[in-house]
């Protein structure tokens, strides 16, 4: 069976990657090689991921996402998780993952504030320079 | 005379209007046996179940109640024990129910029963068979009185963990009694549904009402907070009394990564700094301008 891959979105400097399907660990780590490359092609400051339609995580998914967010900021792009659902949240918790690296916000357009205002950032430090 | 117990059948073709008439006033005559049952209602239920009990005596079973002939019976006697658990009798009062029923019926056993030797094995088949239907009522009486207790701790548990919303995108949860497992379990989940539903950026949890803190419940707290952080809302704790600071302390418990405030007021004047607002006074300040 070929694995499925999910779709990253392009939008400015920001990459969208919206989860609509069940995650298994081979996605998993495809979603993290090609976003990767993704954000290195797109020199993209942001990354959103919208979790909304997942309601079932692992620890190796819960892992992978914190593995995603750590891999972004050393390609200097923000990672924002959103749209966690409740039962998604619990089961990280009792699991010991916080993701404590990942900001989250609660909807797309949250995430969008947050992922604008670490650009603004950047170009300010560009225009000083 | 046959002494297999084959009187009671007859007994209860017989004059059954008489049998109801004389065991009504012997259940009335019991103490208190019925003080909150209407007489009406009485009489009702015990000719329903005086009907069940002739229709399965005519069966010649006697012995086995949870047989299907005896299925009348039964609703009839959970029926009775139910009211009486939620009307709040005693359990030997619903039981009265039944047992009141042995005084008519062995009068008239022994009034057709002759013979010393198939009267007392009548009267110990018809005993017995009453028994085991008073201890069923017992067991059923039981068993209501269970329902009401399990539906009371539903409600506590519901009342307890209201999440009510202060502001736009700001909820609170006070908490008010003592934290356990499956409640901080409730709690963290009505929590994020709240926020969700809600579209809470700014979740105070108070806990004011906590008697006492230890370390299970500070873990507690943690991971409701850790679980809105991922959800993408901040959590204040607030509420924290000094005996309880001083508690945490001692029991080393890290509070380093929520911000904790000492009165829901300041926690809500926080949540209101994190989204951009502010309370002003309604008149105009009287300070002298530069």
């Amino acid at each position: 069976m070929i694995a499925q891959r999910i779709p990253i979105l392009r939008i400015g400097t920001l990459l969208l990657v919206s989860i609509q399907v069940d995650m298994d660990d081979q996605t998993a780590v495809l979603l993290q090689d090609d976003l990767s490359a993704a954000i290195v092609k797109a020199g993209a400051r942001g990354v959103m991921i919208d979790i909304s339609a997942l309601d079932v995580v692992d620890s190796f998914i819960g892992r992978i996402l914190g593995m995603i967010a750590a891999m972004s900021r050393i390609l200097d792009a923000q990672t924002v998780v959103v749209g966690m659902q409740p039962s998604v949240a619990i089961t990280l918790v009792e699991l010991g993952l916080s993701l404590n690296g990942v900001r989250t916000a609660l909807n797309i357009e949250r995430g969008m504030e947050i992922l604008r205002a670490v650009g603004d950032e950047g170009t300010d430090v560009a225009d000083s320079s | 005379m046959k002494s297999d117990g084959t009187l009671l059948p007859e007994i209860l073709r017989g004059d059954k209007t008489k049998l109801l008439a004389e065991w009504v006033k012997q259940q009335m005559s019991e103490a208190g046996a019925t003080g909150r049952i209407s007489d009406e209602e009485l009489q009702d239920k015990s000719r329903e179940f005086l009907d069940g009990f002739a229709e399965a005596a005519q069966h010649g079973n006697l012995t086995d109640i949870d047989a299907p002939e005896w299925s009348r019976v039964r609703e009839v006697l959970a029926d009775v024990s139910k009211s009486g658990a939620r009307q709040g009798l005693s359990p030997a009062q619903t039981a009265t129910f039944v047992f009141s029923l042995k005084q008519p019926l062995f009068s008239r056993i022994a009034d057709k029963a002759t013979d010393p030797a198939a009267l007392a094995a009548q009267l110990w088949s018809v005993t017995t068979l009453i028994d085991q239907l008073g201890l069923r009522t017992t067991e059923l009486h039981q068993k209501g009185r269970e329902d009401v207790i399990a539906r009371q701790q539903r409600d506590i548990l519901e009342l307890s963990t209201p999440v009510v919303k202060l502001w736009d995108g700001i909820v609170a949860l006070p908490l008010i009694g003592a934290l356990d497992s499956e409640r901080t379990q409730v709690v963290m989940e009505t929590l994020l549904e709240q926020i969700v539903a809600n579209s809470a950026s700014i979740a105070i949890i108070d806990i004011t009402g906590v008697p006492t803190v230890d370390t299970l419940v500070a873990q507690h707290l943690l991971k409701a907070v850790a679980a809105a952080r991922l959800m993408g809302a901040e959590c204040i704790i607030s509420g924290i009394r000094p005996q309880i600071a001083q508690t945490m302390v001692h029991l080393g418990v890290d509070m380093h990564e929520v911000v904790t405030k000492a009165s829901l007021a300041d926690a809500f004047t926080v949540a209101l700094k994190r989204t951009n607002r502010k309370v002003v006074s309604d008149r105009a300040p009287e300070a002298p301008r530069a």
